[in-house]
């Protein structure tokens, strides 16, 4: 089984959904001869030609218009905004067409694209090139949200998300395209081909979406978390020693409620890690639904460890980015008796 | 606050705020509109290089002349019988307006926009497109359907949000939707349709189709960045797309000069692009044909995209919730100096002989039963304020293709309460 990092999977999913279905189409800024800014869509264009993969003008709002109009006429446009923090520009077709489309119509439109987009931090990425926006889609009916945090999972759930009748946004943890992040960013990193989850399967297969995965099953607490984090939480329980059951969520929405409330019931305690602002984050959901499924089984008060609520800043990267003390410090409280 | 001590004596800065020439009170008097002669307007190749339609940017493609005789090359020479649908269809909108306005003030339903003085562009605009070409209209181009032959009955289905409305009651009144005709659902948001259809437009030809799309805005929207982004991407991919703008002078109680007017014509926005454009007489039915079947020959030819914006005037209210005596004269209407396009097709076919005043009365007569029918039929089905609580489950349906868990939670929930 070949070993990639997650861009050369997120590439091979692409090529397998494409050679599979004519009707996929790839387009974002620099996306096309260029094959992306992170190498995502390299090599697209010269094995499926201008038209299926192609640079796109910069403009967001256009790039996901001109999808919605493509999903209309019968393609499926898998597109991509070159960074999170830029898909703002695009966001009033998103919210108010992609993700209403089928809704609005009762079905005789759908919307099935899905919109790639890098995210989150710790890779001084100043303001606008670090925010995790998922929770501005996860608040909309209609969209789903995917995040990978491994390889494995990167290609199996594009793939997926390809084949899904909905639309999909799928964010890309940037920090670990090339190797899985402990957190701690003083030392070296280690490459996805000396880590779980980079052994990818040729050809095709899909990791289902809304269906979280057990990264570690434990005892002591549930960890929720996704993308980057799921690996610095990881990482945390192991130095601390904590015999944590750690939950990747990999879909956002519609979520896997049932793995999560088992997890929680099991045991007694929740801990949640997401890099985006704390307030109103994907986080507060989660805290509010593990309250209101897991009340009588809870044994300490649920804990997010999140990003401030501050614009993403440039020079206190590693004081804003929530690393390993700040998880430790919240153990404290979620496993206090 | 100015900052004194850097004005020195430097004349002082003004914001420029456009104001409409007349507002409640005034007598309006257009005469300074700049009319051309019908006929006066060249008409250059499908093929033609963009550049050479600019000249026509700011001039007025028309046909009809006071006479109601079609002159000049853009002509097209329609057939009576076409010209007849196309008169008919224009009489049914007009009526289907009235009475679904009239609906309104009924309270069998919440909101209603008329389109009066603009029937010409909608019906024009679909009898110059093959039936297979897909529109992506605005919430003012019911014409479009009616062309189509979408049932009156459905519309109104629509409008009421009852048992026949296919859309499950879920969009406000008048906003659309109808795939096999061609028609993209409408949506509250303006301005967004119009990259659609160029995205449409390139889907069409990343599949080596032959069909093409046309986008609709109106004058005030084409200020919202989805103008932009469309007239952008249809250059680039020399999309096989027409884009419309209706420029009926008003967004509610905005003027145009508010969405740039005052500055260049909506067609002269094509140029800056690399676009053909053209600027048409919206109210002369045959005009609009004509600029059409040309910017969909061109488009159909691989010739690129077309914006056109057709001259109209808004000669009602902007919705049901509107009232315009608020910020324009009442009589502005009638001194509109394009006329009313219903009219003006009328007077070309009796100048032709091609229609009389008693076949006219009969049409009217017709039209009026046929509307009144269907409503009738429609208002079997449910008008919405005497809407119950049956099938109120259905409101958490397709929001995804299958129901997460989470609504159907949601869902179950809704049963369990009272209304």
């Amino acid at each position: 089984m070949p070993t990639m990092n997650m861009i050369q999977a997120l590439n091979d999913a692409h090529k397998v959904a494409m050679r599979a279905d004519e009707d996929i189409v790839v387009f974002g800024e620099d996306a096309g001869y260029f094959g992306g800014v992170f190498r995502v869509t390299e090599g697209l264009q010269k094995e499926f030609g201008k038209e299926r993969a192609f640079d796109a003008p910069i403009s967001e709002n256009g790039i996901v218009a001109t999808a919605v109009g493509m999903a209309a006429y019968g393609l499926k446009p898998l597109i991509e905004i070159q960074f999170a923090d830029y898909i703002y520009p695009g966001y009033d077709q998103i919210v108010s067409e992609v993700a209403k489309m089928r809704y609005r119509t009762a079905g005789e439109w759908t919307m099935p694209m899905v919109i790639r987009t890098p995210y989150g931090g710790g890779i001084y990425g100043g303001q606008t090139h670090s925010q995790s926006p998922e929770s501005l889609f996860t608040h909309i009916a209609g969209l789903k949200v995917v995040v990978p945090s491994t390889p494995y999972d990167a290609k199996g759930l594009l793939l997926a998300s390809v084949e899904d009748p909905d639309p999909v946004i799928f964010f890309e943890p940037k920090r670990i395209y090339n190797g899985p992040f402990s957190g701690h960013h003083d030392q070296p990193v280690v490459p996805w081909s000396k880590s779980e989850g980079s052994d990818v399967p040729e050809g095709h297969y899909t990791v289902p979406l809304s269906k979280a995965n057990v990264v570690r099953e434990g005892e002591a607490l549930t960890v929720l978390a996704y993308g980057t984090m799921v690996h610095v939480a990881r990482a945390a329980m192991e130095e601390a020693d904590i015999d944590a059951e750690i939950i990747d969520l990999r879909t956002l929405v519609p979520l896997d409620i049932e793995t999560i409330e088992a997890s929680v019931k099991k045991t007694g305690r929740c801990l949640i890690v997401h890099e985006a602002p704390r307030t109103s984050g994907f986080g507060a959901e989660l805290s509010a639904l593990v309250t209101e499924r897991c009340f009588y089984h809870l044994e300490a008060p649920v804990e997010r460890v999140t990003g401030w609520d501050t614009p993403y800043p440039h020079s206190y990267e590693w004081t804003y980015f929530p690393g390993p003390a700040r998880i430790k410090a919240a153990l404290d409280k979620v496993l206090a008796d | 606050m100015a900052r004194d001590e850097q004005r020195s004596n430097r004349p002082a800065l003004k914001l420029h705020v456009p104001e409409p020439p007349y507002r409640p009170g005034d007598t309006p008097d257009y005469s300074h509109i700049k009319v051309p002669a019908a006929g006066e307007a060249p008409r250059p190749d499908i093929a033609c290089d963009d550049t050479e339609t600019h000249p026509l940017t700011n001039h007025l493609v028309r046909v009809l002349d006071d006479a109601g005789k079609a002159v000049g090359p853009w002509d097209p020479k329609l057939d009576p019988d076409v010209l007849r649908k196309m008169y008919s269809d224009m009489v049914t909108v007009r009526i289907f307006d009235d009475r679904m306005y009239r609906a309104q003030r009924q309270g069998k339903t919440s909101f209603y926009m008329k389109c009066t003085g603009e029937e010409a562009i909608a019906i024009s605009a679909a009898a110059a497109m093959d039936a297979e070409d897909i529109h992506f209209p605005t919430y003012r181009q019911q014409g479009l359907l009616v062309y189509r032959g979408y049932p009156l009955v459905k519309m109104m289905c629509q409008i009421y949000s009852n048992a026949g409305d296919h859309m499950k009651g879920r969009q406000l009144p008048i906003m659309y939707s109808d795939k096999e005709k061609g028609f993209f659902s409408i949506s509250g948001n303006l301005g967004t349709q119009f990259p659609q259809a160029v995205g449409w437009a390139m889907a069409s030809a990343i599949k080596g189709d032959s069909r093409i799309a046309m986008g609709w805005i109106g004058d005030g929207a084409t200020a919202e960045g989805d103008f932009h982004s469309a007239m952008t991407f249809a250059t680039v991919y020399q999309a096989p797309v027409i884009l419309a703008t209706v420029n009926n002078q008003w967004a509610i109680s905005s003027f145009n000069g508010i969405a740039g007017a005052e500055q260049a014509t909506f067609a002269a926005r094509a140029i800056g692009y690399g676009m053909a454009g053209l600027r048409v007489d919206g109210n002369d039915a045959l005009a609009v044909y004509a600029a059409v079947r040309w910017a969909s020959e061109r488009a159909r030819t691989n010739n690129g995209p077309t914006m056109i914006e057709f001259f109209t005037y808004r000669a009602e209210g902007h919705s049901t919730s509107d009232d315009p005596t608020g910020y324009r004269p009442k009589e502005e209407s009638e001194a509109w100096p394009l006329g009313d396009p219903i009219e003006r097709l009328k007077q070309h076919l009796m100048a032709n002989g091609e229609w009389d005043e008693e076949r006219d009365a009969a049409l009217n007569e017709e039209k009026t039963a046929e509307v009144r029918a269907a409503q009738k039929e429609a208002e079997k089905l449910g008008v919405l304020s005497d809407q119950g609580d049956e099938g109120k489950e259905t409101m958490f349906e397709d929001v995804y293709a299958e129901m997460p868990w989470h609504i159907a939670e949601q869902r179950d929930a809704a049963l369990k309460e009272g209304k």
